[in-house]
């Protein structure tokens, strides 16, 4: 991914929302949005890692997303939530929450003060997908929206077409005996292909950090397919010959994977879009699936709030910034810690017991050439991604 | 077009050799003769002369996205393939097409060159008008054919294994009629393909006229200490020895008035070297000689010897080659693999780019003589054959690899302290009795590879360039710097000497590229400085000094070889350490 560097940032006396090391604090209100050191209060926009740290003394965060807090920071933590639409008040600022369509409990952060209305997107996606209320613009002034896929060449195919491929992938390894492993994060993206795809095709088995997402998930009403544990009684290797299976990414290449057989690997990620991520995870297939909008989706986002004014944090900063600024708006980066998940999701491997698992047999046939070593291992990868 | 882009999506889409054969069978029994003919040249290499200038695609692409050129450039960066961010950047299709890729290629891509020519002005129109109908797949492929950089992780080897199991014929065999199949500007017709998996006919099967090579016989590594040579292969005097020569291994095979240089992947690569092509005519029919291709500069050594004189002969002029040699690659002689591998990387081979890097075979193996199969014969008589007609042939092209003699171990042992400066990696041990056997096969006598290990030294990361394809977004290219001070001194920098960008396993990219990242000074384009924090151990093959490298010294085939996580950079070594290393032959 393209990446330049940090853009410099100026605050305004008044502004909502400032940068601060501790994270994205909002002056008037004494609060911080996501932040990544202990505060004192924590508005928390969604419950991936990289957004929800624990240490706070007390989080604001949406109805949705209580079980995955409570679950990975907690149970004792003091949590407010919020239905979206609902506001309250702090220290004279108006806080609601709005659907950001990432993944369930996701929200934007809307504040309001003195007249002016700032809105924080978090992480959001434009496109709906069944699993969690689908994103909504929201009026602003000044807007602060992720740019994880800032650029041009990320357009994501819809979640139908993402749907028949990966059915028509289940379908064939199937057919061959063969167990499909699709490697996928185990909270929000897992969920949105369990709740897609075809179960009448075979069974569905996950993996240990993917099925206590399905039951928050299910608790809230999102209809999935049932799914079984390697440990449940019932699962054996014939049954697995034609499961699709849903792990975390850093399932790839450990011992659990082996009781699949001879199965067929697959990797969802919007990093898949382009050939050398693909190639490099090592991975037999790769679907273009993201939870974070393509850059259509950016633009129509930040068109939708009728903001003059953008604040773009992690991703695409300088490049999200200067083309916003091209195109009239008046747009600054924000220097974040958010995006450890996506970045890890590009295929940063860390893990080398499957690349020799897969290691192509590109012994520099041509000419008797001496092989770039390098090539010789496929690119896996342990990221621990954003399971809680 | 759409089955083809299919068949490309499949193939990069895999990482095994197996599902890629199994892709290729597939396509090639379903698709039309026609089509198979050209998606036979495409994988195996061949291209099209270009057809429209990239400019034109990048300015068109630009406009039709909406783009300015530099959210294209960073586009282009983050893709590092610009086939790939053409098909990505391009607005989705708005009509359809059924046609197969022989049309596409004939009726829409090869007229792109003419009109280019006669009407430049109605390219863009007719441009926009096939992006209309192309899948966002088939855009890949087809930008591909364009810019002629049609890479899909398919040698031309395999494409040849598919035809042969199609056509269920011999792979040798295919790889032979595929020989001017990929040259530029072909045009392969259906009755072209049907030719490459036709079954073979009594010319081709009979030895005698069939061009085809021995299954090469391999080396296998002796990395024992030197005190158990003597007791593990006895005494020098019942080994043949030779050094390991760094260029291409390959076997001339003449027959029925036709040459064949096949190299050791049991390629065929005659069109490669025409030289040694032309070599191979001067011999009689029914040979079939196997040695090292290497690049050579100067006279040969066997300068002029007396035509049926004395084996003896040639053992003095093979101790004047192992001088002549000892003096340093510097000065003419056999040149450093990286010589070859300018003119491998060469589209087409020009006269002066043959003048400029001309070849020999360096002879050390006999395998036919008089059609006659010498396999079984030992290896000392072999070589005495080989001997006997390279010093009867005299063709400059044709050298002997020369044998080295020892009186003990220890006594080669020192001579091969030299292999560095003569850029040889190590030397070749034969049993005099050896057969010669089929790859690794140690049942009828065994050669041996005694490689010298390579140069090394801790030095800093200090840039790092993104990669490319594969390792496009990942910092993987990096350069190196030691100090030009020893520890301790004031103001001492650190000074650039060797790029290199393969060693690491890619977990360890993954965290180099983490931490390049994380400690970016400056970024200019692709490159970033990086504070130095990162020591690794480099290896490489040679070292000479250099007036167009800031330390002063160039090394050969640098790599990394362990990253010394261990090691603070103050610890790194200094150019002096580096120069030390430089051989005492100025």
């Amino acid at each position: 991914m393209t990446e330049a560097p940090p853009v410099s940032y100026k605050s305004r006396p008044g502004d909502l929302v400032v940068a601060r090391p501790e994270g994205l604090y909002c002056p008037p209100g004494d609060f911080y949005i996501d932040p990544w050191r202990p505060v004192e209060r924590a508005v928390i926009t969604h419950a991936h890692s990289d957004h929800a740290r624990t240490g706070h003394t007390h989080y604001l965060a949406h109805t949705d997303s209580e079980g995955t807090l409570r679950t990975r920071l907690g149970a004792g933590i003091d949590l407010q939530t919020l239905g979206y639409g609902e506001a309250i008040e702090q220290n004279g600022v108006r806080i609601s929450l709005h659907p950001a369509g990432h993944v369930l409990g996701s929200a934007q952060v809307r504040l309001e003060h003195g007249g002016r209305v700032w809105v924080a997107s978090g992480d959001y996606k434009t496109d709906a997908d069944g699993t969690c209320t689908p994103f909504e613009p929201v009026r602003c002034d000044t807007f602060i929206t992720e740019s994880t896929f800032g650029l041009p060449i990320y357009r994501w195919p819809t979640q139908a077409e993402l749907i028949v491929d990966i059915n028509a992938w289940w379908q064939r390894n199937a057919d061959e005996g063969r167990a499909s492993v699709l490697l996928c994060y185990a909270f929000g993206k897992a969920q949105r292909i369990l709740h897609g795809v075809d179960a009448s095709i075979g069974p569905i088995v996950v993996h240990g950090a993917v099925e206590p997402l399905n039951a928050v998930y299910r608790a809230a009403g999102v209809a999935l397919p049932p799914t079984f544990r390697v440990s449940d009684p019932g699962v054996d290797a014939q049954m697995l010959k034609r499961a699709l299976v849903l792990a975390p990414p850093s399932a790839q290449g450990t011992p659990w994977m082996r009781r699949f057989g001879n199965y067929v690997d697959a990797f969802a990620s919007g990093w898949m879009q382009l050939r050398g991520t693909r190639r490099r995870r090592g991975v037999d297939r790769g679907f273009v699936m993201s939870d974070h909008a393509d850059w259509p989706g950016l633009q129509k986002a930040i068109a939708g709030t009728g903001a003059e004014r953008i604040f773009v944090t992690h991703g695409s900063v300088a490049i999200l910034v200067r083309w916003l600024n091209e195109n009239g708006l008046e747009a600054q980066g924000f220097k974040t810690e958010y995006g450890d998940d996506d970045v890890a999701d590009r295929a940063m491997p860390t893990d080398e017991a499957t690349g020799a698992r897969k290691a192509g047999a590109s012994d520099g046939a041509a000419a008797g050439l001496p092989a770039d070593a390098s090539d010789a291992v496929d690119a896996t990868d342990a990221a621990t991604g954003t399971t809680p | 077009m759409k089955a083809f882009a299919a068949l490309y999506r499949e193939l990069d889409a895999t990482t095994s050799n197996l599902a890629k054969q199994s892709a290729l069978r597939a396509y090639l029994r379903a698709a039309a003769p026609a089509d198979a003919a050209w998606a036979v040249y495409f994988l195996a290499g061949g291209k099209p002369r270009q057809l429209v200038p990239t400019k034109l695609l990048r300015a068109m692409a630009q406009e039709a996205a909406g783009l300015p050129e530099w959210l294209f450039d960073e586009s282009y960066d983050a893709v590092g393939d610009l086939a790939e961010t053409l098909a990505l950047l391009l607005p989705p299709p708005t009509e359809g097409h059924e046609l197969g890729l022989a049309v596409w290629v004939e009726r829409h891509l090869l007229p792109l060159r003419a009109l280019g020519k006669s009407a430049p002005e109605t390219l863009p129109d007719v441009l926009r008008a096939q992006w209309r109908q192309l899948a966002a797949d088939e855009r890949l492929v087809y930008f591909k054919l364009m810019t002629g950089s049609f890479r899909v992780g398919v040698s031309r080897l395999q494409v040849t294994q598919a035809l042969a199991a199609v056509g269920e014929v011999d792979a040798k065999r295919v790889a032979q009629r595929l020989m001017g199949y990929t040259h530029i500007a072909g045009q392969p017709t259906p009755a072209d393909y049907a030719a490459l998996i036709a079954p073979e006919s009594d010319g081709e099967l009979d030895r005698k006229t069939s061009g085809q090579p021995y299954p090469f016989f391999l080396a296998h590594p002796f990395a024992l200490p030197l005190e158990q040579f003597d007791a593990v292969l006895g005494s020098p005097a019942d080994w043949i020895i030779e050094w390991k020569w760094d260029g291409i291994r390959a076997q001339i095979v003449r027959r029925a008035g036709a040459v064949s240089v096949w190299s050791r992947g049991e390629e065929l690569v005659t069109d490669r070297f025409p030289e040694l092509a032309a070599m191979g005519q001067a011999l009689p029919d029914g040979t079939v000689i196997d040695g090292e291709i290497v690049v050579w500069r100067g006279d040969a050594p066997v300068a002029d010897p007396v035509p049926g004189a004395a084996i003896g002969a040639l053992d003095e002029a093979s101790a004047d080659f192992n001088e002549d040699m000892k003096e340093g690659i510097g000065e003419g002689r056999v040149q450093p693999f990286a010589e070859l591998q300018r003119r491998l990387g060469r589209k087409t081979l020009g006269a002066k780019l043959l003048r400029e890097i001309p070849v020999v075979l360096l002879g050390y193996d006999l395998l036919e003589w008089e059609g006659r199969d010498l396999r079984a014969t030992p290896q000392r008589e072999r070589r005495a054959l080989l001997d006997r007609l390279i010093l009867d042939l005299r063709h400059p092209q044709l050298l002997e690899s020369p044998m080295l003699t020892g009186a003990t171990w220890v006594d080669l042992a020192r001579q091969r302290e030299a292999a560095r400066s003569m850029g040889v990696e190590g030397m070749m041990l034969k049993q005099r009795d050896a057969h010669y056997g089929v790859g690794r096969t140690k049942d009828v006598g065994t050669w041996w590879k005694w490689k010298i290990d390579p140069l090394s030294i801790d030095a800093v990361l200090i840039y790092a360039q993104r990669g490319h394809g594969r390792r496009a977004s990942l910092y993987s290219d990096y350069t190196f710097a030691v100090w030009d001070g020893p520890p301790g001194s004031a103001e001492r920098r650190l000074v650039p000497f060797a790029k290199a960008y393969s060693g690491l396993t890619d977990a360890e990219m993954g965290r180099v590229d983490a931490v390049v990242r994380k400690t970016t000074i400056e970024s200019f384009g692709p490159v970033r400085s990086v504070k130095p924090t990162l020591v690794f151990e480099l290896g490489f093959e040679g070292i000479a000094r250099s007036t167009r490298h800031k330390s002063g010294i160039a090394v050969r085939f640098p790599r990394m070889l362990r990253w010394r996580e261990d090691k603070p950079v103050e610890e790194a070594d200094s150019l002096e350490t580096l120069a030390a290393l430089l051989p005492a032959v100025p």
